[in-house]
């Protein structure tokens, strides 16, 4: 199969000089972030949501209103660049990109196939976890630049809440790595696609099946980093009117919430990677498809994979969103400090001795 | 304690609460009563004097258990200097229909209604009991000079606004409210808006213009759709009341 | 007279405890946030000057009067059957409520008496103005604390009731339908049996806010025992309808005074709660809904025949007197004072709203809360601007 043997030799871009390199993988990041994202709030944020609420969504720009992105994207960079009086201009214009790198810097390490990565770090869930606190750096900018009261409420509300549930997060996801025994998401990937339930290896062993606990407490503890309900609290737009974000319109307010809502398909890539098995098929599929569970093939197939189960992710991310209302600054507080972290460290706990004992 | 019960035809009518009611209060508070009237089945109105007023809503929240308070208002019973001149055209029209003379406005005395008052401005507060489930209206004439009465807030927290809305409104002053300050009107608005010689700026500026801005009604059968049909079908042998002008 | 209640001292514990740790901490003055006059949560132009220390509310200075229309000085130059156009837009999500005091204040005063079929028909409008209403704010109160999806469902099930009275009034927000001695027209043909179709979605929607808010946890955890209210300061403040009775007072006009309407005909229930906080106001009013529906249910099937129009003179000249009607509107009670000096107009009119005396507890009620708590309770109290302003 001359396809195949075409991408089993070494990658182009292995031989190419530096900034080809890079520019093709800036493309691929663009296209890898941007694209999701796209998607998503179309389908889930325009369109299923309005379906829930029996109402019909964006209908006239396109068909189904498909091209309501494209208006959207227009009307926003249309609009005048407005500064605060009191603002302070450099750091209030500089926030939402800060926002936006973390995004960014967060899919640098997603594996979507065996070769198609962007950077294989060894300790890729230490970094991924790491890099996506950076934008409580420019959600603070936001809030303090901004010179509006509601903003600063908002901001220090979302600084509170990001570093809170940091913590869960980190929590939740050493199960995994114990389990995994590695912090590089490749061999994450492998391990669930290699293990066996019992002495079956029909699906591999996602650890969403060892790891139920773990994945529930990631879920919540990405459901408040993305500051979306029920934790909602630093951008309630029935009180703070949408807290750091308050003062941002026309493109600006663009990036805050690109960076919002690419930053929930990122972690809805790391779940899929940490907890659903990643890029790789089910090793029964493989088995049937007769390719090796990492074949070239799979840097082709796998994005769609990841796709997939990250649609599902976003799904429930989104559908939690708009059902609960949102807690209150100090309940999410106690919420993460007295209920999820401690339940983390059992799960930690547990999942370190069963480790040891098998 | 005149008798100020309502039109005879309705004096047989008993009301045993009220009258029970307006006997103990004439009984323990009546040195502040002034006057009184009762409509039976109805409501139930009594009238203090101004020092008392204050402190009748202590003595009907403690001694009575009207522990509900209603509202608190005030009128200004000095007859409008603009007489009908802020009417629209129409009004006149009616009233003349009604046979009411519209020049002889002018010499309306201040009137006093139920249960009297000798003053230009009367305040009036509303209370309620919940067990009984009676109401009391209690009046109290604001002295001309001063035009300040006692506060009701010392009984009844839930009186400020009200008071503060009198205060901008007319001008009365509540000796003891702990904030009299504008409520509605910002701080520095001059005049007293429910004043009845307070204009009407929207009428005076401009005559209001009653029914002359409604356009005259199209004749029966004539409600031409914008095709020239009739909206009742095609028979158009409507009644040839049609305006010549418009059709074609 | 009395010393210091028991009332007054409540009234001054939140305040003491406030001035007391900010002079023991820091002695510095707390950042004052203007919420409002433009704010999602006002639904209207209300502005609250809160000082905050933190996020805890300091002290709370609601600050009304952007849209103060002087309804009370523009009744002096209107013709009694004018008026019922300006107070139609007092609280203008149950209109029709506003109208019914009104009229029979002007009917007290005339002594003319509505025939029973009108009443009747007054009493199932008046309600369904409620349902109308309250409907509303079952849904607002989810947005008010962060879920979405509720107040769409209250939008869209709102309307098989605005139908119905768009049906038979003509307007879905202004009906101005009522008429001294009556009514406008008569109801149309077929619109019970709609109603009572209508009355099916109400109740399905009842269940769903009862599933979606009610049993919801975080929703629990909001507003239970916030912004709590006990039963004689609510008194004092002249609380009315479902905010007072949430505090355990039983106590609603349509069973205790129903003026010209045909409540006493009914076989019905005053709900109360004996919490007081946002909670049980919340509740009481989600009851009170289903209550409705019963009443209205129970009124399509007994409506009387005869005319909906008593005789009345063509041109409507009001004896002099004064007369006081308050009727139990969605909002709490509503009155007018009509003083009448024997003329076309009345000589002065006191409107008596419900929001107003509703939101005169806030200063009290906000004092030591906390930022997203001041939302809770504000959405709670429910308040209509134009009901507040006037």
């Amino acid at each position: 199969m001359t396809f195949a043997s075409l991408l089993a030799v070494d990658w182009p871009w292995a031989s190419w000089p530096w900034w080809a390199d890079t520019s093709v993988k800036m493309v691929f990041a663009i296209v890898a972030v941007l694209i999701p994202a796209g998607g998503t709030v179309y389908l889930y944020l325009f369109k299923m949501v309005s379906f829930m609420q029996s109402r019909l969504g964006p209908m006239e720009a396109g068909p189904y209103g498909s091209m309501q992105l494209l208006a959207e994207l227009g009307k926003n960079v249309q609009k005048e660049d407005i500064f605060p009086e009191k603002a302070d201009r450099w750091v209030f214009a500089l926030a939402p990109y800060v926002v936006l790198m973390s995004t960014f810097l967060l899919a640098v390490v997603v594996p979507f196939g065996p070769q198609a990565q962007f950077t294989n770090l060894d300790t890729g869930v230490y970094f991924a976890l790491a890099v996506s606190s950076v934008s409580v750096v420019g959600i603070l900018m936001a809030g303090w630049a901004s010179a509006s009261k509601y903003s600063l409420l908002g901001g220090l509300r979302a600084a509170g809440q990001l570093i809170a549930y940091e913590l869960p997060l980190i929590l939740a996801v050493v199960g995994v790595v114990i389990q995994a025994g590695t912090l590089n998401l490749q061999e994450i990937v492998a391990a669930q696609n290699q293990q066996e339930i019992f002495g079956w290896g029909g699906i591999g062993n996602p650890f969403i099946l060892t790891q139920g606990l773990g994945f529930l407490i990631f879920m919540i503890a990405v459901q408040a980093e993305l500051t979306q309900g029920p934790f909602d609290m630093p951008v309630a737009e029935s009180e703070l009117v949408s807290g750091y974000m308050t003062e941002y319109s026309g493109f600006r307010f663009l990036m805050f919430f690109i960076g919002e809502f690419a930053t929930a398909n990122i972690f809805a890539f790391l779940g899929s990677v940490l907890f659903l098995g990643g890029w790789a098929l089910p090793p029964f599929v493989t088995d049937l498809l007769g390719i090796e569970w990492d074949s070239p093939w799979m840097n082709v197939i796998g994005p769609g994979v990841m796709f997939t189960k990250m649609l599902l992710i976003t799904f429930v991310i989104y559908w939690v969103r708009f059902t609960y209302p949102r807690f209150r600054e100090d309940q999410l507080q106690k919420f993460a400090w007295k209920v999820l972290i401690p339940l983390s460290l059992v799960n930690i706990a547990i999942t370190g001795a069963l480790k040891v004992a098998f | 304690m005149t008798d100020t019960t309502d039109a005879p035809e309705e004096a047989e009518v008993v009301d045993e609460a009220r009258t029970a009611l307006l006997e103990a209060i004439t009984d323990e508070w009546g040195d502040a009563i002034v006057d009184h009237h009762l409509i039976p089945g109805k409501d139930l109105w009594i009238r203090v004097t101004s020092e008392a007023f204050g402190d009748t809503a202590d003595y009907l929240r403690d001694r009575q258990r009207f522990r509900y308070f209603n509202w608190l208002s005030a009128v200004d019973w000095m007859p409008s200097p603009f007489g009908r001149s802020m009417d629209a055209e129409v009004d006149k029209l009616i009233s003349a229909k009604a046979g009411e003379a519209v020049e002889e406005e002018e010499a309306e005395e201040a009137g006093t209604g139920y249960a009297g008052g000798d003053t230009r401005f009367q305040v009036i507060a509303r209370v309620n009991n919940l067990t009984t489930l009676l109401g009391v209206t209690v009046k109290a004439d604001v002295p001309d000079d001063s035009l300040t009465v006692g506060t009701w807030t010392k009984a009844f927290p839930g009186s400020d606004w009200h008071e503060r809305e009198m205060f901008e409104m007319y001008g009365i002053s509540f000796a003891g409210h702990p904030g009299l300050r504008n409520l509605y009107l910002p701080g520095d608005f001059e005049g007293h808006p429910m004043r009845k010689d307070f204009p009407l700026l929207a009428r005076i500026v401009k005559p209001w213009p009653g029914i002359v801005d409604v356009e005259p009604m199209p004749p029966l059968a004539n409600s031409l759709s914008p095709d020239g049909e009739t909206p009742g079908g095609e028979s158009a042998d409507a009644p040839s009341t049609t305006n010549p002008g418009d059709s074609q | 007279m009395t010393a210091v209640s028991d009332r007054r001292q409540l009234a001054y514990i939140a305040a003491q405890a406030a001035d007391a740790r900010v002079n023991v901490e820091l002695e510095a003055e707390g950042m004052t946030l203007n919420i409002g006059p433009q704010h999602p949560a006002t639904h209207g132009t209300l502005r609250i000057v809160a000082r905050l220390d933190g996020e805890q509310v300091i002290e709370a200075d609601p600050i009304m009067g952007y849209m103060h229309r002087g309804y009370e000085k523009l009744t002096e130059v209107r013709t009694y059957p004018q008026v019922t156009t300006l107070i139609n837009r007092i609280d203008w999500l149950g209109s029709f409520a506003n109208e019914v005091p009104f009229i029979l204040a002007a009917e007290q005063l005339m002594d003319v008496e509505a025939p029973p079929r009108a009443q009747h028909i007054r009493t199932i409008l008046f309600e369904l103005a409620r349902i109308a209403n309250v409907t509303l704010f079952l849904g607002d109160m989810g947005v008010q604390l962060g879920a979405v999806t509720p107040v769409f469902y209250a939008f869209r099930d709102r309307e098989h009731v605005l139908n119905q009275i768009e049906a038979a009034t003509g307007g879905r927000f202004h009906p101005n339908f009522d008429r001294i001695g009556g009514l406008k027209d008569d109801l149309p043909a077929g619109w019970i049996e709609e109603t009572k179709k209508s009355l099916k979605e109400i109740r399905k929607f009842c269940d769903q806010m009862d599933d979606l808010i009610v049993g919801n946890e975080i929703f629990q955890a909001r507003t239970r025992g916030i912004g709590v209210i006990p039963a004689d300061v609510g008194l004092s403040y002249g609380l009315s309808g479902a905010n007072i009775r949430a505090s355990g007072v039983d106590w609603d006009l349509r069973r205790d005074n129903p003026v010209g309407l045909v409540y006493d005909k009914v076989d019905w229930k005053v709900w109360t709660h004996p919490d007081g906080d946002s909670f049980a106001r919340y509740w009481v009013r989600l009851q009170e809904v289903r209550e409705s529906c019963n009443i209205v249910e129970q009124l399509l099937d007994t409506i009387p025949s005869g005319p909906v129009m008593a005789k009345v003179p063509r041109i409507i000249k009001v004896p002099e007197g004064e007369a006081y009607i308050e009727t139990e509107n969605p909002l709490g009670v509503m009155g007018y004072y009509v003083v009448s000096k024997g003329g076309l107009n009345p000589f002065r009119v006191k409107i008596r709203s419900a929001s107003f005396s509703n939101m005169s507890i806030s200063p009290w009620l906000l004092k030591g809360a906390y930022v997203p708590d001041v939302i809770t309770i504000l959405a709670s109290l429910y308040f209509i601007l134009g009901d507040i302003d006037r």
